[in-house]
């Protein structure tokens, strides 16, 4: 049976980065807006108390704030002709399962993306020509410019503290940042952070082939920051465990350090924990929201009808929702029509590892971004011509805080265990550092996302079914960087190099990150896209679509700062033009 | 050391203190996984959630995918250990008239490479999935926090200088380049124990530890 409840002005299904803005801007309506969320509360003082959050084996490998697989999962396949099976463990990815969502044990790259990522189809076409394109491409512009995104940009940035120093303040170039980035309209609303000895080296080595290192943006406070909302975060001490941690200090940018204190306090704003939707409930022509269904905490199966549902429950459930609910038309790669799961990307990593006899890092030091980096080789900041690939990757010599259960280093041909894997971890753990090729991913036709046909979570729903290989564009451009990485480690000149280069085939069982983009993606043409550029369903204008999931390919850049900025624009376009008069707004 | 085991029985005990021994043994550099206790880690482990693949997505159909599409034992990791220990230990008292932990430290090694690579044939599951769990638990037995059961004595962590729980003094530490931090490192079980100071933010003192100056 299912209960009924009265109606509410605005769902926000996901209270994690995305939702927890959006129900804070929409919140200042003063319509009545319930976030449903389907894990616990937080509350950082006592979930991160110190010492119990510098525990690795716990946050790393058993934390409860990530998603409870028991109950729901997804299941994998590299290509078509093999059979999809469960993620039965986490691995290359750590989608959270509280209030905040993986924004509480996300790392704080605050990156923007480059102007070039929204367009890079047609700018890609006008450069090197249709030639260039990579086979069964399904990229494509966002039907958004970086120009109408900037202001969002800025607005995220003042809510999430990024310390980092301008490249391009309203077009003059500055010395120290990074010249590639778009146009900013003002400065960072932190400082940049301080450069280690890696990142010293790094920068130097870098400088003497002509590339321009810079600080990379971050949102771990590099001071003591008021946000706009009010909230107060402290200095981050660079104590590591920052990586799927959750920051004892609360100098992490956050959810719950950011806004949901203050959202809290909206009497029209209510928060509903312990809460998974299950679907939209569509009116019977299938034009229209009536609300949402989800399994409360007591196992009852509540409907709550309500005008405006916004989905932000993250790449994978944006997409799987939509599925279950027949918003959209599923994406059928073989005759490659229909757009739901469609886009699936991820991004590219490899890395370049240097092992020194005399020089030591103290790796344990960092955390919150801490990183040096250059955009020499990101985008279309170099030429293409030739190369047969687009896209690129930023550089990087990152001090994440090195752990010992995941973060020892060994130089290649080590065994992987004995007295000769012992005496090279106890060598080189502290004499090493590596460069990171970060890199983007193109979506084609092989890789999406539909429902899968044979498993089914915890409330006998389909599981999201997940079908993605890297393409040769990210074979090519991973060993593009992996060479420009090379270059660099030369002029370092370390004793001893280990390459590690993008894997063959994509495996979901090493960590690699949680910037899964995709499957509900926004563009200027309903055929090739779920949602118009406000983040709102083409086929049913009372849903909008928020977060990674709107991404048509992924940037090289991490995905966090655009999903914050895209969720600022699509509630301003809510607040501004669709309450005032519901209609698509395209 | 005594330890009450909660799940592992005595022979699945002297199996693991074996071949813990062979993974990090003890050395010139200090103890290994035996001394580490990781034989207490892996039992705690096995007790806990995990061991029963609490979080893990457990229903059916079960069937073996490719190394990427990873884990997919119908088999919980307390299931996988005692099978495999017991399969493990039956063949070498077949083949070597003796069960693991008793035979010579070459032979042992000879074997955890045979598991490693899937070379062990056991009656009923692969000894590569046994073998990947094993090395995978000696190494978070060996550097996870002593809080459970394991690095004992922090053995884990001074052999690579790791300073566990942080201090809050690193953002200038951070300017002294290429100047070793070392540390007596800090546990959250020493914090608990009133072994190691913290400051008001719950951060750890740490103690400098004199280097001698290398010759
Ligand atoms: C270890 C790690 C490191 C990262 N580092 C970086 C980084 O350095 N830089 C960067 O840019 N990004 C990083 N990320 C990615 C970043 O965390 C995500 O981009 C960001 O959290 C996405 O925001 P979101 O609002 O879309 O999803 P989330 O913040 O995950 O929020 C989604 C919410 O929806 C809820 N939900 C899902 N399904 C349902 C349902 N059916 N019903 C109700 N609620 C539901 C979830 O529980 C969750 O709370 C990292 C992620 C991880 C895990």
């Amino acid at each position: 049976m299912t209960t009924r409840l009265p109606p509410v002005d605005i769902l926000v299904v996901g209270v994690g980065v995305a939702g927890s803005i959006l129900c804070k801007e929409l919140a200042a309506t003063g319509l009545k807006i319930v976030g449903l969320e389907r894990g616990r509360m937080l509350d950082p003082q006592h979930d991160f108390a110190m010492p119990y959050a510098h525990d690795e084996l716990k946050y790393d490998r058993h934390s409860d704030i990530l998603q409870n697989l028991s109950r729901e999962t997804l299941t994998f396949r590299n290509h078509t002709q093999q059979k999809a099976l469960p993620m039965r463990e986490m691995g290359s990815f750590k989608p959270g399962e509280c209030v905040g969502g993986a924004g509480m044990h996300w790392g704080a790259h605050a990156r923007r993306f480059l102007p070039w990522d929204f367009e890079l189809r047609s700018r890609t076409l006008d450069r090197y020509g249709a030639a260039h394109m990579p086979a069964d491409w399904t990229g494509q512009d966002w039907g958004l410019t970086y120009e109408e995104l900037e202001p969002y940009y800025d607005q995220f940035e003042h809510i999430y503290g990024v310390g980092g120093k301008a490249g391009n303040l309203e077009g003059a170039l500055q010395p120290g940042g990074n010249p590639f980035e778009g146009v900013r309209s003002r400065e960072f609303p932190n400082p940049e952070s301080q450069r280690t000895y890696a990142g010293t080296l790094f920068a130097e080595a870098a400088h003497s082939l002509g590339k321009t290192p810079f600080q990379n943006p971050t949102a771990a406070m590099t001071s003591p920051y008021t946000n706009l909302y009010k909230m107060t975060l402290g200095q981050c001490v660079r104590g590591g465990f920052c990586n799927s941690h959750g920051c004892a200090m609360g100098a992490k940018a956050s959810p719950l350090t950011t806004v949901i204190p203050t959202l809290a306090k909206h009497p029209n704003f209510e928060l509903r924990t312990h809460t998974n939707v299950t679907r939209v409930d569509m009116d019977s022509d299938g034009k229209r929201a009536t609300g949402v269904t989800y399994i409360d905490a007591r196992g009852r199966e509540v409907h709550q009808p309500a005008d405006l549902v916004i989905l932000a429950s993250y790449t994978f459930n944006n997409t799987r929702l939509l599925l279950l609910s027949g918003i959209g038309k599923p994406y059928d790669p073989v005759a490659n029509q229909g757009v739901v799961g469609r886009n699936y990307a991820y991004q590219t990593g490899a890395r370049v590892a240097m092992f020194f006899d005399d020089k030591v890092f103290n790796p344990f030091m960092g955390g919150g971004a801490l990183t040096t980096s250059i955009d020499d080789y990101n985008g279309d900041n170099f030429d293409h011509a030739g190369l047969g690939f687009i896209g690129g990757a930023y550089l990087a010599a990152q001090s994440n805080g090195a752990t010992p259960i995941r973060s020892i280093s060994v130089p290649p041909g080590t065994p992987r265990w004995g007295g000769a894997w012992k005496e090279a971890a106890a060598q080189h753990y502290n004499r090493n550092f590596s460069i990171y090729a970060h890199g983007g991913c193109q979506s084609r036709r092989g890789n999406y996302l539909d429902l899968d046909p044979t498993y089914r979570d915890a409330h006998g729903q389909p599981l999201l079914r997940m079908t993605f290989d890297w393409g040769e564009n990210e074979q090519r451009l991973s060993a593009y960087a992996i060479e420009r990485a090379l270059e660099i480690a030369k002029v370092i000149n370390p004793s001893q190099l280990g390459v590690h280069p993008l894997s063959k085939t994509y495996s979901i069982v090493p960590y690699q990150s949680t910037h899964n983009v995709g499957g509900a993606a926004m563009g200027a043409d309903p055929a090739t896209s779920v949602v118009n550029k406000y983040l709102q369903s083409w086929d049913v204008p009372n849903v909008f679509v928020v977060g990674a999931s709107a991404f048509p390919q992924n940037s090289a850049n991490p995905p966090t700062l655009t999903v914050g900025a895209l969720a600022c624009w699509a509630a301003d376009a809510i607040k501004d033009e669709y309450l005032a008069r519901p209609r698509p707004l395209v | 050391m005594a330890h009450a085991y909660r799940f592992l029985t005595q022979p699945e005990v002297k199996f693991l203190e074996a071949a813990a021994e062979r993974l990090i043994p003890a050395d010139h550099l200090g103890p290994g996984a035996r001394e580490a206790g990781v034989a207490c880690f892996i039992d705690g482990q096995l007790a806990s959630p995990w061991g029963l693949h609490g979080r893990q997505y457990r229903t059916g159909p079960w069937q073996e995918g490719t190394p990427e599409q990873g884990f997919q034992s119908p088999l919980t990791p307390q299931e996988i250990y005692r099978a495999a220990i017991r399969e493990i230990d039956q063949h070498c008292r077949m083949e070597h008239a003796k069960a693991f932990p008793f035979l010579e430290a070459a032979l042992q090694d000879e074997l955890l490479r045979q598991m490693e690579s899937d070379a062990l044939p056991l009656p009923s599951i692969s000894s590569a999935l046994f073998f990947s769990l094993l090395l995978r638990n000696t190494m978070e037995g060996f550097f996870a926090d002593p809080l459970y059961g394991g690095n004992r004595g922090k053995a884990g962590w001074r052999l690579i200088g790791f300073p566990g729980v942080a201090a809050a003094n690193y953002t200038e530490e951070l300017d002294h380049h290429n100047q070793s931090y070392q540390v007596e490192p800090v546990s959250i079980l020493d914090i608990e124990q009133q072994r190691a100071q913290v400051d008001a933010q719950g951060y750890a003192k740490h103690i400098k530890l004199r280097v001698e100056p290398k010759a």
